[in-house]
């Protein structure tokens, strides 16, 4: 099988025999196929021997100001907390934020990729490529290599010529623009809270406590999801850092520990 | 001098490719167009001949759409101009498709000129006989363009250019009478220009305005 190596050849391609020349799309990538008898089986089987779950909260949506981006940093293989700090906001260029649920290989490789090829269309066109062309580029890679095993849920998030822009892709070819995704195992419980305080005229901070609140209550939760919930801002100038908390502490802000009524009675009777 | 000529890719002793060179002939031979942009519209015009009459005029496209907003003339090999422009229009689709966006006037020109390079650089095919005059506005910004590319796969921009026969007195012509025009003005313009080199003719002028 040929991988799209694309990205990582330095020096330009050797001009091939004449038949390249009448073709009138540019080549994809291409595989050979296995031999076996019944091909979608073999698939189906690859696909559940790859597919891990998809552990973890992303989140991401478009607001008056621009995009809101969150997640949390739990890695997990089953029950075994494997990491409390991965970083899942993959910085594509300095306009464009990509998220990562899936597996973490394929999506830090496939996101840089996009960086790369980000950048030459940048150099060619002498203009920065929109947010809709990005995730059409990854979302169509992702699909040459579908039934490959390949697990990646993304969201492609970025502020271009038209304004905001946000789009979910995943490993199965499937590309949807939207106005709020979340994406991960712990999504359930962040589009409760999300979906429950969204208004489309928020100011940046409404948002990002918002987006926060969010990825609290997944990892709250959400065993597979945890760590750190990060929020970063997408504007007009490009992404923002604005806050990396660890969950843990943003309990004890959400729900401070309060003495109870009880043991303030026995104090009293003790005292008279 | 005559050894050097044979093969496509095999240079001079003093630098030249001669096929490229006879390529500019055939496009030296080929009928007059001309192209001149203004600020808010551009403009194509090519000479016609009247000689031929029992020939349906209405088949034969001198200029043609590559996209709803870019136009295309050329000057030289009409049969090499339909695969080039064949070419030209599935890029466009094939751009809308995976960037979701129209190209750019310069986008869609370097890749002809692209192509027309690719042809002066591989075994057993020779070079496309046409120089092309490529008009139109990019999507978004809405800026007037034109381009030319020739047969040796270069391009540039031009506020008013002319190619095919006598495209030195055209070009002269633009040059002492260019300024910056919009509208009819430019269409004028474009027409006196082909007036300069055709006596007894009839022309066809696209213009496109956003």
């Amino acid at each position: 099988m040929k991988l799209d190596t694309s990205g990582l050849e330095s020096a330009a391609p050797v001009w091939g025999a004449p038949s390249e020349l009448v073709d009138g799309f540019s080549a994809g990538p291409s595989f050979d196929l296995p031999n076996t008898t019944d091909f979608d089986g073999f698939q189906k089987e690859a696909i559940q021997m790859v597919k891990p779950a998809k552990g973890t909260t992303t989140l991401a949506f478009i607001f008056k100001e621009g995009v809101m981006v969150a997640a949390d940093s739990r890695a997990s293989m089953g029950g075994y907390i494997s990491s409390q700090s991965v970083k899942k906001i993959i910085e594509i260029n300095p306009y464009m934020l990509g998220t990562m649920a899936g597996g973490a290989a394929d999506c830090q490789f496939w996101h840089r990729n996009l960086g790369i090829k980000c950048r030459l269309h940048e150099l060619a066109n002498k203009r920065r490529i929109s947010v809709t062309g990005a995730s059409k580029l990854l979302a169509n890679i992702l699909y040459s290599y579908r039934g490959m095993g390949l697990s990646v849920g993304t969201m492609i998030a970025g502020w271009d010529e038209t304004g905001p822009g946000l789009y979910y892709v995943d490993s199965e070819g499937g590309r949807l623009k939207g106005m709020r995704f979340s994406v991960g195992s712990g999504s359930p419980y962040a589009y409760g809270v999300l979906d429950n305080g969204y208004r489309y005229d928020m100011s940046v901070e409404e948002a990002a406590e918002l987006a926060r609140r969010a990825i609290y209550h997944a990892t709250f939760r959400d065993g597979a999801s945890g760590g750190v919930a990060s929020v970063y801002y997408v504007g007009p100038n490009g992404w923002k850092k604005l806050s990396g908390d660890d969950v843990g502490e943003l309990h004890y802000k959400y729900y401070p520990v309060m003495p109870s009524t009880v043991e303030q009675e026995m104090v009293e009777v003790g005292g008279a | 001098m005559a050894r050097y000529d044979r093969a496509i890719t095999v240079f001079s002793p003093d630098g030249h490719l001669f096929q490229v060179e006879y390529a500019l002939e055939a496009v030296r031979k080929g009928n007059a167009a001309v192209g001149v942009r203004g600020t808010d519209i551009v403009v194509l015009g090519v000479e016609k001949k009247s000689a031929v009459k029992l020939q349906d005029s209405r088949s034969v496209r001198k200029i043609v759409s590559l996209d709803d907003h870019i136009a295309l003339a050329c000057a030289g090999l009409k049969a090499d101009a339909r695969v080039l422009i064949n070419r030209a229009r599935i890029e466009c689709q094939s751009h809308r498709l995976t960037v979701e966006d129209p190209v750019t006037v310069e986008y869609i020109t370097r890749y002809i000129a692209g192509l027309q390079q690719k042809y002066t650089q591989s075994g057993g095919v020779r070079p496309f006989g046409l120089s092309t005059l490529i008009v139109g506005f990019d999507p978004y910004t809405s800026v007037p363009s034109l381009y030319q590319t020739d047969p040796s796969g270069t391009f540039s921009a031009w506020k008013a250019n002319a190619t095919g026969r006598n495209s030195n007195s055209m070009r002269e012509f633009l040059e002492k009478n260019y300024k910056e025009t919009s509208g009819h003005e430019t269409i004028k313009l474009a027409i006196r220009a082909l007036l300069e080199v055709s006596f007894c003719f009839s022309y066809v002028i696209t213009a496109i305005v956003t």
